[in-house]
């Protein structure tokens, strides 16, 4: 019993991670650029929606201040691409994952400036609630993040794999000379797959903000979440779900097991082992160019 | 603009292009050497912490800038130094000249121990790597207790070279002349290698992997070099800061430190070991300088005085934003293009220094 608890929790958890290494390698799979600032977009996105719905501020319905709060953190990542990425575009990876580290830092100011930098939490109608099933007892934020996240990549999978914008922006990533020949308007994709990446954000945000307290310096947590992105194989959105439940659960086992300060290695270990072993990833997406 | 004649192979190599170079840059030293007659007390430590992180910035501009390997984890190896240095004094009782070069030491076989796995990888994958390793760096800090003091940290004794005791609070003019020397030295080798056929090999690797190897450098190599040689120059750098700060623990060095290096460089200008020291002056005076702006602007409002937390970083963010976008070379790069303008001056192009672009394809395809 006492492992199945741990084991759905862990669950939540790596949803939660999954979802932030999602956004990760929906920007690295269209644009080839890694955002570094993805853990403090999700950051943001969890306190736009704890602005909107906390009765200390504007005190709308939750479930009116959801889609205004994805809506909102799609128009940030679109505003930031065709404002800032875009002049960097033809530079060398390394000067944009500069640039995102810089956007993180100003993110957590303006976050800090706003909000405050106390621990708060989300009044979500979802937290605090428990399903008992056989015996078990669930927290319904738990599950209901697990849902989420299921649901979310089922959509993302059938979005790249069926619609014409999915199929363009595959294109984009492969070659964007190509497919700036075949029609495709590369740069407007860009900004559209960052709209996207801040709408997973913020679903990931308010997900996380509903499980427990955030503060501006929650975006760190990204961090963890690019280990499980680059774990699963960056570009592959399975395989961020993967790295993203593979961290999440690897945490409370080992620190119930080993104690916490191995457990507190752990994700970066097995991070630094697949880099050494099978440097693309678990669900790796490279392959032999033929000369 | 002066134009040199060149009579031997030898000039295009020397340490000074011509004498005016050499004039300007001893007149630099001279000021230097001077400065603890120019400035207050406070002023002082802070240019010696302006120096600590000028050497730090040089071992990773070594990497960086002149091999073309990014790392976000070079915290782990200031972390290595600064440890080494203590323990060694400590443990086995060295004197401080023989700690230093053997924390340096210590650090570049660490150094070497990490690139051995990770320098087959490339670009952003190493990125990540080295960040990694700084992670795990900072809590096996913590999980190896009985030596680095864990959470609780260790104190770095005072320096004591041939009877002459240096101390941050008791001598830091003494405390300066010491680092000055130090970071000269280091400055010193560093332009050397550059100078010497290790040094061409890697701005060999950094311009094109594959011509360097057909020119004969051996890849791996050559890489591996550059990251112990760049891990021991930050792990000087580490000692040294252990002996500023005077305590450190893990929380020293973690992931931000490394960041913060990274960024420091890029803000100076990748590729010039000037860069490492505008870098440095721009780390070390920026929260000066907003303080400063704050005192001023609150003394023209007459409101007390506003105190927003993390003001600093979001600064810092803002001007590194600007940087990379309107000025990708960094300030000094900055500066050569200003320079050149007037050297050149009717005739300076818009596009002198720029670089082509090239169009991305995709790196899951190699």
């Amino acid at each position: 019993m006492d492992a199945l608890q741990l084991l759905v929790s862990g669950l939540a958890n790596g949803c939660v991670y999954g979802l932030i290494a999602m956004g990760f390698v929906l920007i690295y799979k269209a644009t080839e650029a890694i955002n570094f600032a993805q853990g403090d977009m999700m950051m943001l996105g969890a306190f736009v929606a704890l602005g909107l719905t906390n009765h200390e501020w504007w005190g709308w319905p939750f479930w009116v201040a959801v889609p205004v709060t994805i809506a909102i953190m799609a128009l940030i990542g679109y505003l930031l691409d065709a404002l800032l990425l875009r002049r960097m575009f033809g530079q060398s990876q390394i000067a944009v994952v500069i640039l995102t580290i810089a956007l993180g830092f100003v993110a957590r100011f303006a976050a800090g400036a706003i909000w405050g930098h106390e621990p708060q939490s989300l009044e979500s109608p979802i937290a605090g609630q428990d399903v008992r099933f056989a015996g078990l007892v669930l927290g319904m934020d738990e599950l209901f993040v697990i849902i989420v996240t299921l649901l979310l990549t089922v959509g993302m999978f059938f979005f790249f794999a069926r619609t014409k914008l999915g199929v363009a922006m595959q294109a984009a990533s492969q070659n964007q000379m190509a497919a700036y020949y075949m029609g495709i308007s590369v740069k407007r994709i860009h900004s559209m797959i960052w709209a996207l990446a801040g709408a997973v954000a913020a679903i990931a945000g308010i997900l996380f903000a509903s499980k427990g307290s955030i503060d501006p310096s929650t975006g760190l947590m990204g961090i963890k979440a690019f280990a499980a992105a680059v774990i699963g194989g960056l570009g592959s959105l399975p395989g961020a779900l993967l790295g993203g439940v593979i961290i999440g659960l690897v945490e409370p086992f080992s620190a119930r097991y080993l104690g916490g300060d191995l457990a507190r290695l752990m994700p970066y270990l097995i991070l630094v082992l697949i880099l050494v072993f099978r440097p693309h990833g678990i669900l790796s997406q490279v392959q032999a160019k033929k000369v | 603009m002066r134009i040199v004649f060149k009579r031997s192979y030898d000039a295009d190599i020397r340490l000074f292009k011509h004498g005016a170079q050499a004039f300007w840059y001893i007149l630099l030293l001279v000021v230097a050497i001077a400065l603890p007659y120019l400035v207050g007390e406070f002023w002082l430590g802070e240019f010696t912490s302006m120096l600590i992180w000028a050497v730090a910035g040089m071992g990773l501009m070594l990497l960086v800038g002149h091999t073309g390997q990014a790392s976000l984890g070079h915290a782990a190896f200031l972390a290595v130094g600064a440890y080494a240095n203590v323990l060694l004094m400590e443990k086995l009782g060295l004197p401080f000249l023989l700690s230093l070069p053997l924390a340096g030491v210590a650090a570049g076989l660490a150094g070497a121990l990490v690139a051995l796995p990770t320098t087959k990888l490339h670009g952003i994958y190493m990125a990540i790597a080295t960040m990694a390793i700084a992670i795990l760096t900072e809590d096996i800090i913590v999980i190896l207790e009985p030596w680095t003091g864990g959470v609780n940290g260790l104190f770095a004794p005072d320096i004591e070279i041939f009877g002459v005791n240096f101390n941050r609070y008791g001598n830091i003019t003494g405390m300066y002349w010491l680092y000055l020397g130090i970071t000269l030295l280091v400055l010193l080798g560093y332009r050397n290698t550059l100078r010497s056929p290790l040094g061409r090999s890697f701005a060999a690797v950094r311009d094109s992997e594959i011509s360097a190897q057909a020119m004969g450098v051996n890849l791996a190599r050559t890489r591996t070099l550059a990251f112990a040689m760049s891990c021991a120059i930050t792990g000087i750098a580490g000692a040294m800061m252990g002996h500023f700060s005077g305590i450190f623990n893990n929380e020293t060095f973690n992931i931000v430190i490394s960041i913060t290096l990274l960024l420091m460089i890029v803000i100076g200008g990748i590729g010039f070991i000037h860069g490492a020291f505008v870098g440095a002056f721009v780390i070390v005076f920026l929260p000066q300088g907003i303080s400063f702006t704050r005192d001023a602007l609150s003394g023209v409002f007459g409101s007390s005085s506003v105190t927003i937390p993390g003001l600093e970083s979001g600064v810092f963010g803002a001007i590194l934003i600007a940087v990379i976008l309107f000025e990708p070379m960094g300030l000094y790069g900055r500066w050569l293009k200003i320079r050149t303008y007037f050297e050149l001056f009717p005739f300076y192009r818009r596009d002198m220094f720029k670089r082509q672009k090239s169009y991305l394809k995709t790196e899951r395809m190699r």
